[in-house]
């Protein structure tokens, strides 16, 4: 089997020491050959998929250079003519950027510090649960929301905080006035975060129910023997075992920081809301899309893009650094 | 978990001795809260639910007087059957089924080829090639450069539209390549000794024993499509080529009649049961199937946690 395979794939013969470092592109260009020669079949299974990526992946990534050029409906996809930063310094001198910006670090910062550690806290919860059965209960109806689409949660959450749906027939209930939240700026964050949470936790704690019967369990009979009641072993064996996910999950949700629920506000915003619901991607949208100013909302685009790409770049870097886990 | 670990597992579990450990008061007192707490949260998950369906079932002077909680109020089905005969409804209730079709067999063939093709340790060009994938996603071209793409290709009120700009999901196509990578060398050998091409060997061998991970890869899809909403919201311009979620969300908007109340002086104030019985007709099929379903999509995403 051994030699067969051996026959089969020449390549893994290891190549002699080069000498004239000048003949190494052409030795290189014959193993590719060779390597298409023997494989032509699992390339010809890679030209559509590539296809793809390069056309609806690729192509998008430069047709970002719209945001340095002019461009003009009809025109080519990469714009008319170099207008160099003017886009760039637009966004930087309008007022409404920075507000769209600002509520959407605010969005941004509350996904992350309080929607975060509740999908582990959950976790933690169903953990010690001693029925399967009720586990499993749990658990299903948590993930529900998760597959609902966002049109959907759109509905339920106008159901709800309509004037006469549950949450103000509690209010009313308890001698308060009902509020018309759809109305009030002051409510959107409380309301997006809300659904949020209702939405992804369930799902959320997956991969930490996954990684938590990982743990050995001799690890806790030491600890029990070493005197650490319930609590400690919590804390000494049971969230050190979890954190290599952990880390990998706050990676994650910091790359996807700037890109805040955008299908989700833009289904529940008006123009009543706009002072704290309008983010980045809902107002590019409305530029864009809504009045047609392409290359303005691409410089926009961009520019939020970068930051997310910086970000989940720093927090790998640091996180590998610091705890030693890091995406790659 | 290794075999080995889960038997080691079971047989401390199955000792006296652990369970013999007496819980302390407090430990006992814990667990009551925790395991109320956890009730509360899964009926608060469940009440929106409940509220819709409830609603659905009422009529309209009992919800706008707020009387509908978790139980319908003047029960009747009227509003059932003012939905079900508007035509409109049906035909993006058809869209929805048609695009989801469609997209899943486009998206299921390029993540497969894709996947078997870098599931192979000796391919060349390999991680050149998986970083192509994984690089798109962390950073992508953005709303705009798509949009004028899209339109740029006259995809524009095609299915294509929705189909082929978001075909591969790198994360799918990640869960399948770390399948396709723990699928038995052995197999493949024996297989391209007995002269099966890569072709061959792909159609006729490792597809057919990766039925779980095909099944969990369409369901995947199959979600995601049937709950898509914005891009034929982008590229669609007739009412007849909506799915069904786009007609929802033009009701909730505010922006759509159904036919039958269309008559009215007030078509735009759409009756929030005429809502409920659209919202409640267009999860039917993912809350009916959801039950048998979700522990696919469970191991699912197990499955492609493993690699990180």
């Amino acid at each position: 089997m051994q030699a067969q395979q051996q026959d089969v794939h020449p390549v893994r013969v290891a190549p002699p020491p080069s000498d004239a470092p000048a003949r190494r592109p052409d030795e290189r260009r014959r193993t590719w050959r060779r390597a298409v020669r023997r494989d032509w079949q699992l390339y010809s299974l890679l030209v559509l998929p590539l296809l793809f990526f390069a056309v609806f992946r690729y192509v998008p990534m430069i047709g970002n250079v719209i945001a340095f050029r002019r461009f003009r409906p009809g025109g080519s996809i990469f714009g008319e003519e170099w207008v160099g930063l003017h886009y760039v310094r637009m966004f930087i001198n309008d007022p409404t950027f920075w507000n769209v910006f600002q509520n959407t670090l605010v969005l941004g910062v509350l996904s992350l510090v309080i929607i975060f550690p509740l999908p582990i806290v959950l976790a933690l919860m169903l953990n010690e649960l001693r029925s399967r059965r009720f586990k499993r209960v749990v658990q299903t109806i948590s993930y529900l929301p998760h597959f609902m689409s966002i049109v959907i949660v759109a509905g339920l959450v106008f159901q709800l905080t309509a004037m006469r749906g549950t949450v103000n027939q509690i209010i009313t209930a308890v001698g308060g006035d009902a509020i018309g939240f759809m109305q009030l700026p002051e409510w959107f964050r409380t309301i997006y975060i809300s659904s949020e949470i209702w939405q992804t936790v369930g799902w959320g704690t997956i991969l930490y129910l996954a990684a938590l019967s990982t743990i050995d369990p001799q690890l806790y009979e030491a600890a029990r023997i070493d005197g650490a009641n319930r609590w400690r072993q919590t804390w000494h064996v049971t969230l050190p075992g979890i954190r290599p996910t952990m880390v990998v999950l706050l990676i994650l949700n910091i790359g996807s920081f700037m890109a805040v629920g955008f299908e989700k506000i833009l289904l529940l915003y008006n123009p009543l809301l706009y002072p704290t619901a309008d983010v980045i991607a809902t107002y590019l949208y409305r530029v864009g899309i809504g009045s047609s100013q392409f290359s303005y909302a691409t410089a926009i685009g961009l520019f939020e893009a970068l930051i997310g790409l910086t970000l989940v770049l720093s927090a790998n870097a640091i996180s590998r650094r610091v705890v030693g886990a890091s995406l790659w | 978990m290794t075999v080995e670990n889960v038997t080691r597992l079971d047989e401390r579990l199955s000792k006296p001795t652990v369970r013999a450990v007496k819980d302390t008061r407090a430990y006992t007192a814990f667990r009551i809260v925790n395991a109320t707490l956890l009730v509360v949260i899964a009926a608060l998950t469940l009440y929106p639910f409940v509220n819709l369906a409830a609603q659905a079932f009422s009529s309209e002077s009992y919800i706008n007087a707020g009387q509908v909680n978790l139980w319908p109020q003047g029960f009747n089905l009227t509003t059932f059957d003012l939905v079900m005969s508007d035509r409109m409804f049906w035909r993006n209730y058809q869209n929805t089924v048609y695009y989801t079709v469609v997209a899943t067999v486009v998206a299921m063939f390029l993540t497969t080829t894709f996947a078997y093709a870098i599931s192979k340790y000796h391919l060349r060009g390999r991680t050149v090639f998986i970083g192509i994938a994984v690089f798109t996603m962390f950073f992508n071209g953005g709303l705009i450069p798509n949009y004028v793409l899209v339109n740029e290709l006259g995809l524009r009120n095609s299915v294509w539209a929705i189909a082929l700009p978001n075909a591969i999901s790198v994360f799918n196509l990640l869960v399948m390549k770390s399948f396709f990578e723990n699928f038995s060398t052995e197999l493949e050998e024996a297989a391209e000794i007995d002269g099966l091409s890569t072709y061959g060997k792909l159609a006729r061998i490792v597809l057919p024993l990766s039925k779980a991970v095909i099944a969990t890869m369409v369901l995947f899809y199959a979600v995601s499509f049937w709950n898509s909403w914005f891009a034929a919201f982008l590229y669609m311009d007739h009412r007849e080529l909506y799915p069904v979620t786009v007609y929802l969300r033009n009701l909730i908007a505010g922006a759509t009649s159904v036919d039958g109340a269309a008559g009215s002086a007030e078509a735009t104030q759409i009756a929030a049961n005429v809502k409920a019985v659209t919202m409640l007709l267009t999860v039917l099929p993912i809350v009916c199937l959801y039950p048998f379903v979700q522990r696919y999509f469970v191991s699912g995403v197990m499955l492609g946690s493993v690699k990180q």
